[in-house]
């Protein structure tokens, strides 16, 4: 029963190895074949023995054989115990062999086995495999990459492929591996190369350019014994400093640097006498060094050598005095230099007592040098001062740069003479300033002139009269007012003076104006109140007045002033002296024909821009919602609510320049020839646009540069057949088993798969 | 646009001049480089532009041109391979790609860089960079081609202190060799008054229209007489259309064309009292000013009108051609110029440039600078690069009624009897106005200017005839053979005929930047994009909206979802707005900065903030 059992057990076990291919030597056999009664029992025993191996029944067999043998009354024998048969017992006297192994691992697998799973449905199988064949191609296939990537990319391709193309290399390199063969060669060669006569072209031998280059015995012979000199004295120079580098007396290098400071003063004030120039130069490498060392910290004690010095210092008087010497040394650095001697020092001492402030000298000091930062703010200062101070306050400065650049040494008289000069220069600079547009002479000029005073007054007048058409009431008299404020006020701004002359002759040509356009001059007095606050802040009002007209007035004007600026007639021409003139009054009479042209063009202009303007749009209905009729409007909320203002448009091109009207319209039959779609890789129409600015054309490209512009993207040989692509065609190993075919023909491979499959899905 | 030097188009040099710099080719065996003396034997068609010096009168022409190019030295060496041993011991003495001088190349590069480009995608990239390489490559070649442009153009320079303007033509012309001298000429033709002329584009031919109805057409180089005709009817013009075969006068009735035996070849009854006539050669159009007031385009490809515009500014009487762009110059009584075009029915350009009635226009051959002059005795010159401001001016006693440009910028003005003519100091910037570089007297009143081609020639036509004068430096030294080759045969001529008619640019391609072809249409390209996404009722190019990713835990509730959201678009928002931020201190910046924008002297040094 219990044999049977246990039999029945290994069958099973059997069965179940048969999944797991068991070899073909299973020792089985072996234990059956013993015949006799112990033999049996021991059969018994080695199937118990297996039979317990299974887990479940090895409790079980043991109560059983306890029973009827081995409990006795006097003792409890251990004897079933002892022959206990041990699978080792039974497996040692054979010997250890791989077979065994194989069976005990096989045996451990199977009792750790549990039931089969069930197999996965077919679809889902299907899709694993999908899966795991999509990855492996594509990993096959990905190498391919490159190559595509690269062909797209290409500048041309011709096929069929060629693998190398043959570089033409010069005649002498291919002969460069050519060997004499024959002994008449190596004759040859042999005689070539022990003259080393050149092959080729009628070269001139090695030898013959020495000795072409040589020279003379007696040049040779100086020349070495210069050399000799110079290899003799660096060595000893070297020597030197190497010795005196070693030299480690403090004291010794201290004298040896006074020595050197001492030396550099010398020098320096010597070269003051000599050559003050290069006295400035060198100042200014001082200047240079104490502006280094301002920037540094080399000597502020924070080194890391301060450092410990100045935790020495509390007890050792010597480190208290390096700490000392080294801050001594900064401020010695750092120190302004006083050497800029008289010239410059009375320059201070008139400083203070002229009480000019401070920025301004910086300024001048500035000047050598531009200094933006510190530019910027003197400028400001300037400018107030200037608006603020007279101009006896002014020169001194200048005149401080000027000895500066002089040269430090100037004696006191000729320093009062430079002043005076610069002095009389300013004072004359600002004359010049004030009637500089009377300043060219001629008679031409002056009427030149006047006809630009004429078209400033009409552009005024014209913009005037724009903006009175918006504000009929305040705007005229406040406009004269202005002009009126103008007068005073030049003579503290400067930069307004330019145009003083012009300003007077708008005003009256303004009132003139006023007069033409049927102004009611009651309102004058009432706004008159108004312009006498208006007063009070003239100069903003001005400045702002300023802005308004600058864009489209100044720019009118600086048209016209190049007129003023251009030089006398030609020499050639001698008719114009008797014309004189008649020149004149023709220039007269054609300015006020003149006048015309100015304001129509304007006009012209103004009509333009309204009409290309983008219409608002009005939808407003009278009457609706409010009371309708004949007088009746509606009311400026609803036409407020109601106008659809249309988009302003795209600044005008021609919005700064007044004498100019440029059309807006678009050439839609140009348009019709340009691009109107973008190409794929583009995404803005500028990236696109770059690649087509330049032309291929041979129009403008050399023969080869138009045929490698205009080169065909694909060139195909005629007659030839076109082979799909390999990989040694371009570089790769190609073996057929990295084939897609060959993963898919080989089952044994694709049941390994599944079964990792399955198992990464469990 | 610059055009690249055609080496080697059929012709042979032309005209080189007898101190040509030829130098003697280095040898590479040779150690020292000492140029040899120039041994190329004397030119038979020496032009009359290096006038040797006359001893009393002290013209000096220099041996080399100002503008000679320096002998190009590699610019790299250290990056040069260093020559390979050969078999014989000699050595590539000229290793590497040939040098090109990079100021030269520049010069031929047309991409503009100054624009910033969005950000691309490395697709995009690489096209960029294609294209980019390919212009350098093509520029690179382009300045290496110039080095066969052997011609320099020869000048004129007094001695110090010398003035340029007071030497006659008979010293020029007992300076230079005889057949430059010859191309110095007087015809005397008081009969039948004023004279118009006109130079064929190859500056070989020469056709003139007298006042009262005298039409001659000659070689004038060798001064061989083609037709003379009288029409019996006032001329007011005449110009050569694209080849010297045919002749367009405007006679007083209507427009007359006539082939160079002088037949009557078509009688244009639309155009009609012409006064100015220009023609436009690479579209093969006629433009005609006519008194009526209409500017009519002629396409004398095809016989047919293009169009006429109606210029709404009375008489037209002054016409001028820009060059550059085609766009025609008028000239009107009102002191404004407008620039037209046949595709617009108004003027792309009206500039108020006199106060009193233009009476001349012309435009540079490089379309930078136009000459203008007027009734109030000013002739100014304008910038025509978008400003059409003025950039020089100056008053002229009699006020010039003639203008003409160069091909190398010169600007020769007509006041009465008088030729002015003034040089600037390079090639491309516009003439001084201050000193003439050159004046001349004629025998009668100028009615007609024009430099001729290719020759250092001014012809001008007057009351008393025509006169050819010789003007140093004044027309480009080399030509392009396959464009205008002066010396072509009858059948290179027809050849040249035949591609031009191929080349022929549509009317309509006229407008005042021909480079503006070159760019997207944005405005359709625009509209298109709108309609699409009208039609499609979403927008394919935008940015997709964010979607959160779906978290687990409870974390992709549909509040925390909105919340994310929500927090991507603040931050999106955020962006932006900083962006905009930044953009507008930018700009004010700039503002600021040109405000306060002003010269400073030499660089500052970092030092000088610790000046004290």
């Amino acid at each position: 029963m219990h044999a049977t059992k246990a039999a029945k057990g290994l069958l099973a076990l059997s069965q179940q190895e048969e999944l797991v291919d068991l070899p073909t030597n299973y020792p089985l056999s072996a234990s059956e074949d013993e015949g006799d009664g112990d033999g049996e029992r021991k059969h018994q025993k080695l199937l118990e023995a297996i039979g317990s191996l299974s887990g479940k029944n090895r409790w079980k067999s043991a109560e059983r054989s306890e029973a009827s043998l081995k409990v006795s009354e006097f003792n409890v024998s251990s004897e079933g115990s002892g022959e206990k048969l041990a699978l080792s017992d039974l497996l040692e006297p054979v010997k250890p062999s791989s077979s065994l192994t194989a069976v005990k691992k096989q045996l451990s697998r199977v009792k750790s086995k549990k039931t089969l799973d069930l197999p996965l449905n077919k679809g889902e199988v299907e899709r694993i495999h999908r899966e795991v064949a999509f990855s492996k191609t594509s990993q096959i296939l990905s190498k391919w990459d490159s190559v595509v990537q690269k062909n797209r990319e290409a500048e041309q391709l011709v096929f069929p492929l060629e693998k190398e193309p043959a570089s033409f290399a010069p005649i002498e390199q291919v002969f460069l591996d050519w060997k004499a063969r024959t002994p008449l060669e190596q004759e040859v060669f042999n005689l070539l190369h022990k003259n080393k006569q050149p092959v080729t072209d009628p070269l001139l031998t090695p030898v013959e350019k020495a000795s072409l280059r040589a020279m003379s015995l007696e040049e040779a012979k100086i020349r070495r014994a210069e050399l000799q000199r110079a290899r003799a004295l660096q060595s000893y120079y070297e020597a030197r400093a190497r010795r005196m580098k070693k030299i480690k007396s403090k004291k010794y290098h201290k004298i040896v640097k006074k020595g050197k400071a001492k030396k550099a003063i010398k020098d320096f004030e010597q070269l003051r006498k000599v050559d003050p120039n290069a006295a400035l130069e060198e100042l200014e490498k001082i200047e240079k060094a104490r502006m280094m060392e301002r920037m540094s910290l080399k000597h502020q004690n924070s080194g890391k050598w301060a450092k410990s010095k100045a935790i020495m210092a509390k007890y050792d008087l010597e480190a208290r005095q390096a700490m000392q010497e080294q801050l001594a040394k900064n401020k010695e650095l750092t120190q302004k230099l006083q050497v800029v001697s008289e010239s410059e020092e009375e320059g201070g001492a008139e400083e203070e007592e002229t009480l000019v402030p401070d920025a301004v000298n910086e300024a001048q000091m500035n000047a050598d040098g531009p200094n933006p930062w510190m530019l910027r703010t003197c400028n400001r200062d300037a400018q107030e001062d200037e608006v603020q101070a007279d101009s006896n306050e002014l020169p001194e400065p200048v005149a401080h740069e000027f000895s500066e650049n002089e040269g430090n040494e100037k004696p006191e008289a000729e320093e009062d003479v430079l002043l005076k000069e610069f002095e009389e220069r300013r004072s004359l600079r600002k004359r010049s300033k004030l009637n500089q547009d009377a300043k060219p002479a001629g008679g031409q000029d002056s009427a030149t002139k006047e006809v630009l005073s004429e078209l400033k007054a009409l552009s005024q007048k014209l913009s005037k009269d724009n903006r009175l058409s918006k504000k009929p009431k305040e705007s005229p008299a406040k406009t004269v007012l202005l002009v009126q404020d103008e007068e005073p006020a030049p003579e503290e701004e400067e930069p307004l003076l330019l145009q003083r002359p012009e300003r007077v002759q708008t005003l009256e040509e303004l009132e003139e104006l006023g007069k033409h356009d049927c102004l009611p001059n009651k309102e004058l007095p009432g706004a008159a109140v108004e312009g006498e606050q208006v007063r009070r802040n003239p100069q903003e009002k001005l400045k702002g007045k300023k802005k308004e007209q600058m864009i489209s007035l100044q720019k009118l004007l600086t048209t016209r002033t190049p007129s003023v600026t251009s030089v006398a007639v030609p020499t050639t021409v001698e008719e114009q002296e008797d014309e004189g003139e008649r020149d004149q009054k023709q220039m007269i009479k054609e300015a006020f024909a003149g006048d015309d042209v100015i304001k129509e063009f304007l006009k012209e202009k103004r009509e333009t821009i309204q009409a290309n303007k983008p219409k608002d749009l009005d939808l407003t209905l009278p009457g609706w919602g409010e009371w309708g009729g004949m007088d009746l409007k509606p009311s400026a909320k609803k036409r407020r609510r109601f106008l659809i203002k249309a988009p302003e448009g795209p600044p005008r091109k021609d919005r700064n320049l007044p004498n100019v009207i440029i059309n807006e319209k678009r050439n839609i039959y140009a348009a019709a020839h340009q691009v109107r779609v973008l190409p794929y890789p583009f995404t803005h129409h500028q990236q696109f646009e770059r690649t087509i600015q330049n032309p291929i054309g041979s129009t403008w490209n050399t023969q080869r540069a138009f045929q490698k512009l205009t080169a065909p993207k694909v060139v195909t040989k005629a007659g030839h057949i076109i082979k799909p692509i390999k990989a040694e065609d371009v570089g790769y190993q190609s073996s057929p088993k990295s084939d897609l075919s060959v993963m898919q023909s080989n089952p044994k491979r694709r049941s390994k798969h599944q079964k990792q499959l399955k198992s990464s899905i469990d | 646009m610059e055009t690249a030097p055609k080496p080697g188009k059929g012709v042979p040099p032309k005209k080189d001049s007898p101190q040509a710099k030829r130098k003697k080719p280095w040898r590479y065996w040779e150690e020292d480089v000492t140029p040899a003396a120039p041994a190329g034997p004397p030119r038979k068609k020496a032009r009359a532009r290096e006038p040797r010096p006359p001893r009393s009168k002290g013209v000096r022409g220099a041996p080399k041109s100002h503008f000679g190019r320096k002998p190009q030295a590699p610019k790299n060496v250290s990056d040069r391979k260093k020559p390979r041993r050969t078999l014989s011991g000699a050595q590539d003495p000229f290793p590497g790609p040939a040098p090109a001088p990079a100021e030269v190349a520049r010069k031929f590069c047309r991409i503009d860089k100054s624009k910033k480009l969005p950000h691309s995608k490395p697709k995009t990239r690489t096209k960029l960079e294609t294209a980019e390489a390919q212009e350098e490559e093509a520029s690179v070649r382009a300045a290496r081609a110039e080095l066969l442009l052997a011609e320099e153009p020869g000048f004129l320079e007094g001695e110090d202190g010398e003035d340029t303007a007071k030497i006659l033509q008979t010293d020029i012309v007992e300076a230079v060799d005889i057949a430059s001298a010859a191309k110095h000429f007087d015809l005397n033709l008081r009969q039948f008054g004023p004279y118009r002329l006109n130079y064929s584009r190859t500056g070989r031919h020469l056709a003139l229209g007298g006042r009262r109805g005298h039409v001659a057409a000659l070689d004038w180089v060798t001064k061989k007489l083609m037709c003379e005709i009288n029409v019996m009817e006032a001329v007011q013009d005449i110009h050569f259309l694209h080849s010297e075969t045919l002749l367009a006068v405007a006679q007083n009735r209507w427009l007359y064309i006539y082939d160079n035996q002088g037949i009557e070849l078509h009688c244009i009854r639309r155009c009609d009292r012409v006064t100015r006539l220009e023609f436009l050669p690479f579209h093969f159009l006629l433009a005609t000013a006519s008194e009526t007031g209409f500017l009519t385009y002629l396409d004398v490809s095809v016989g047919k009108i293009v169009t006429a515009l109606n210029a709404r500014a009375g008489r037209l009487s002054v016409m001028a051609q820009n060059p550059y762009n085609a766009v025609i110059h008028l000239g009107h009584s009102n002191g404004t110029v407008s620039l037209w075009s046949p595709a617009v029915k108004e003027p792309l350009v009206k500039t108020l440039c006199h106060r009193g009635a233009v009476r001349a226009v012309a435009v540079d051959p490089t379309g930078t600078y136009m000459a203008t002059s007027g009734l109030d005795h000013q002739l100014k010159i304008f910038d025509l690069r978008g400003t059409f401001q003025p950039l020089s001016a100056r008053t002229l006693p009699q006020g010039a009624g003639h203008l003409a440009f160069s091909q190398r910028g010169l600007l020769v003005a007509g006041m009465g009897d008088v030729v002015n003519i003034w040089a600037g100091p390079g090639k491309a910037s516009p003439p001084t106005l201050e000193q003439p570089y050159l004046t001349h007297r004629l025998s009668g009143h100028v009615h007609g200017l024009q430099f001729c081609p290719f020759e250092d020639v001014l012809g001008v036509g007057h009351s008393g005839g025509m006169t050819s004068m010789l003007v140093p430096g004044s027309a480009e030294p080399n030509f392009d053979g396959l464009e205008n080759n002066p010396y072509r045969s009858r059948k290179q001529r027809q050849e040249w005929e035949v591609k031009a008619l191929l080349e022929k640019v549509p009317a309509e391609l006229i407008c005042l930047d021909p480079r503006a072809l070159a760019e997207v249409d944005v405005v359709t390209l625009e509209q298109q994009k709108k309609e699409r996404i009208e039609r499609l009722g979403y927008d394919p190019d935008a940015k997709a909206a964010f979607q959160p990713k779906a978290k687990q835990k409870g974390r992709s509730s549909t509040a925390s979802l909105v919340k994310r959201k929500k927090k991507v678009m603040e931050q999106e928002h955020r962006d932006k707005v900083r962006q905009s931020l930044k953009e507008e201190q930018q700009q004010q910046q700039q503002r600021q900065k040109q405000k306060t924008a002003k010269p400073t002297g030499t660089r500052p040094s970092a030092l000088d903030r610790f000046v004290r």
